[in-house]
């Protein structure tokens, strides 16, 4: 399911309306999938503070949709844009692929808690084709 | 389901098993000398007061029709193969179509309607839903894993709505409830 042109330029747009609520986004579906997905937190044990809210959920809900972001601005080459990214996921942090559907589903949900007039079917539908696109070139490393 | 069960032996210290067609698995014993040692082991679902509470809040205060426009709506613009279950509603063709279409509106509620009953029974979803899971298998032959796609469009309609009210803790109790009437309409397909 490739982007269209049209998936690219709703990104954007929403990138636009949404960007001065990037970091809060990212630390709020960080911290959400905590909770609902416990199984999630297997990944960071080596945290002092897994709730909503604690300084490392924070800060790396920023560093997780800083490279969201950062992909958005290259979203016409994704695979090159998340090239690196892809290599630190497949060899150092080896996270189960399923999981990147876990946190888009989140991201997606905090997005419309946050922009509710915004965040229409149409919208939806382009967010969550892009996130599943990332999450594949994210993975491309792993085999 | 195998239907099993083991008879009590004589004394008075008793074990029965018994599976039942609904899945149901009940296991309790008994000693004659007065000391009862019962384990109960059933594959009930266990709710916490707080689950209960927000899922009757939720569902009390919900716009039935909105709601369940909205959530059909997402589904049919977000997974457009879904579509593929309603052949006679019409004109599907873009999300303004879908949206303003009245077959959608109406399935809609209905749909929502149909988690009442689960509301209403928390504590049986498995048995309440038997009959509509052998409907939605061997009538309408839907693919389960829509039911998980109408579940997400319906978590972020209602987390649209209730804000910042749509707590991480109110998250994690409202899918497991939608994961809970997901596994009952799965039961019956074979």
């Amino acid at each position: 399911m490739s982007l269209t042109a049209k998936d690219m330029s709703v990104v954007k747009a929403l990138w636009g309306k949404i960007s001065s609520k990037v970091d809060e986004i990212g630390a709020e579906a960080l911290g959400r999938m905590l909770v609902v997905y416990p199984q999630t937190k297997t990944y960071f044990s080596h945290w002092a503070d897994l709730s909503p809210g604690s300084a490392p959920v924070k800060k790396h809900g920023k560093t997780i949709m800083g490279a969201v972001s950062d992909a958005v601005a290259k979203i016409e080459d994704l695979p090159a844009a998340l090239s690196q990214l892809s290599e630190l996921h497949a060899y150092k942090l080896r996270v189960d692929p399923a999981n990147f559907k876990i946190l888009a589903h989140n991201i997606i949900v905090v997005t419309a808690m946050l922009f509710p007039a915004d965040f229409t079917p149409e919208v939806h539908v382009s967010l969550d084709k892009f996130l599943q696109n990332l999450a594949w070139c994210l993975a491309e490393r792993y085999r | 389901m195998r239907r099993s069960s083991n008879q009590m032996g004589p004394g008075g210290v008793g074990l029965w098993v018994f599976k039942l067609q609904t899945g149901i698995l009940i296991l309790q014993g008994s000693s004659s000398s007065g000391h009862a040692e019962t384990s109960k082991v059933s594959n009930m679902v266990e709710w916490t007061e707080f689950e209960r509470a927000t899922i009757q809040d939720i569902f009390s205060k919900m716009d039935y029709e909105s709601v369940g426009h909205n959530a059909l709506t997402r589904c049919l613009v977000v997974y457009p193969w879904t579509q593929r279950y309603f052949g006679n509603f019409g004109n599907l063709y873009n999300a303004a179509a879908i949206m303003g279409n009245p077959l959608v509106a109406a399935h809609g509620t209905v749909v929502l309607h149909g988690l009442d009953k689960a509301v209403k029974n928390m504590d049986n979803i498995k048995a309440t839903y038997a009959e509509l899971s052998v409907l939605h298998s061997e009538k309408l032959h839907v693919d389960p894993d829509n039911f998980r796609l109408l579940a997400d469009c319906l978590t972020i309609v209602v987390a649209a709505r209730l804000g910042s009210g749509f707590t991480p803790d109110v998250q994690a109790a409202f899918q497991k409830f939608l994961a809970v009437v997901i596994s009952a309409l799965t039961k019956q397909y074979h």
